[in-house]
């Protein structure tokens, strides 16, 4: 289905991290709340996973970065009711969320391979 | 609302857009600038079946139409940042018609020009730590119940089971210190990671952590303990590298990837530009 690779192809991890929720973010005509769908797609059914194996070592060093993604930016409103301080709200609840999937995932036996689509 | 919408990839000053050569954009569709206040938007027209918002709520979620989508983004942003200084917009940002994104660029012309100061001149490089493979304590992918052959003991000093001790003590003994050695390990390679980011961070603006990436998506095994960007002064870039390909020479047991110099993606919101314009911004 993907269009032929450009030449040196940018691997597809760097990618995503880089062009779901980097960038600037402005209030569209269309709107699309791209923090759901993080949350479905790649954050939770791809990067729990790995996220949780470096967790085990002990390397969560990421999280103490105030620019880690999945917050809601001022600015994106207008889709959702957000008040101030929303942020903070949104990322325990997205924090919250992967916690409890990790648990889940971890009963099920190891690793995500959650293939639901 | 008509059929199309308008799809934005980012603002760019001062872009010739002869520098895009004619790169096709998301859908395969042409690029064009919107000029407005010495700002060009760069855009192309998309059909909302594609596009609208029940449309990307599902494509989005389609792991092959999001990499196609990615890549045309970034293929786009990419082309017009070597060029000219380009502030990606986040994937999936549409409007209605070219009028509207012209408004949208008076409108922001501040906090364009603010986050197109902080990156002018700059690229953003990504430098990935991989920690090797340890020397396996078991034969790789076995797991035996309690298998019994002769093995080295780890280094963490695990006592030998006593005479008499069952299988089992001796297999979950093992299994302890092989946790035990996995944290270990996992410390000193953070230690190590942490010591190189530190030396490259000298030679960067500002640095981002992200958090480690799944191996299915970045088609590489081997646990991943770090995974930062750094965002760099042009001139400062050769520096920059010697230093990581220094660090890969000396460090023992973890293996560097870099990658770059991409459009300063990691960089756009940060505290290097002025933050956002406070929440409730004229959105129309």
């Amino acid at each position: 289905m993907s269009g032929p690779p450009a030449q040196q192809s940018a691997n597809l991890a760097d990618l995503l991290e880089r062009i779901l929720d980097k960038g600037i973010v402005i209030v569209g005509d269309v709107r699309v709340n791209l923090l759901d769908i993080e949350l479905l797609t790649i954050k939770l059914r791809l990067l729990v996973a790995s996220v949780d194996r470096a967790k085990e070592m002990g390397i969560d060093w990421w999280e103490h970065d105030p620019s880690l993604s999945s917050r809601a930016r001022k600015g994106d409103g207008g889709d959702r009711e957000v008040e101030d301080g929303a942020d903070g709200g949104l990322l325990e609840e997205n924090r919250r969320l992967r916690e409890r999937l990790a648990a889940l995932e971890a009963r099920e036996g190891n690793g995500a391979e959650g293939d639901a689509s | 609302m008509t059929g199309t919408a308008v799809y934005l990839y980012g603002v760019a000053r001062d872009l010739d857009p002869a520098a895009l050569g004619g790169t096709p954009g998301v859908s395969g569709a042409a690029v064009r600038g919107v000029v407005a206040g010495g700002l060009t938007a760069l855009v192309s027209t998309v059909r909302l079946d594609d596009y609208g918002e029940a449309a990307l709520r599902a494509n989005l979620e389609d792991l092959a139409w999001l990499e196609e989508t990615a890549r045309a983004h970034h293929e786009v942003v990419d082309r017009a940042a070597h060029a000219a200084p380009t502030a990606p917009v986040r994937i999936a940002t549409l409007y209605r018609d070219d009028a509207r994104v012209a408004e949208i660029l008076a409108d922001q012309r501040e906090r364009f020009g603010e986050v197109l100061d902080g990156i002018a001149g700059r690229s953003e490089w990504g430098v990935k730590v991989y920690a090797s493979p340890p020397e396996p304590a078991e034969p790789a992918g076995s797991d035996p119940g309690g298998g019994l052959e002769p093995r080295a003991e780890p280094l963490t000093g695990s006592r030998p089971p006593k005479p008499g001790a069952g299988a089992g003590t001796a297999y979950l003994r093992r299994r302890q210190d092989e946790r035990r050695r996995r944290e270990d390990a996992g410390r000193r390679m953070a230690e190590r990671a942490s010591a190189l980011h530190a030396e490259l961070a000298e030679h960067a603006i500002a640095s981002r952590h992200h958090p480690p990436q799944d191996p299915r998506l970045s088609g590489r095994a081997g646990t991943q303990i770090m995974n930062a960007a750094y965002l760099l002064d042009d001139e400062r870039e050769a520096g920059f590298l010697a230093a990581a390909r220094a660090a890969a020479g000396h460090l023992e047991g973890v293996e560097l990837e870099v990658t770059g110099p991409w459009p300063p993606y990691s960089f756009i919101d940060a505290d290097t530009v002025s933050a956002a314009p406070a929440a409730g911004d004229p959105a129309s």
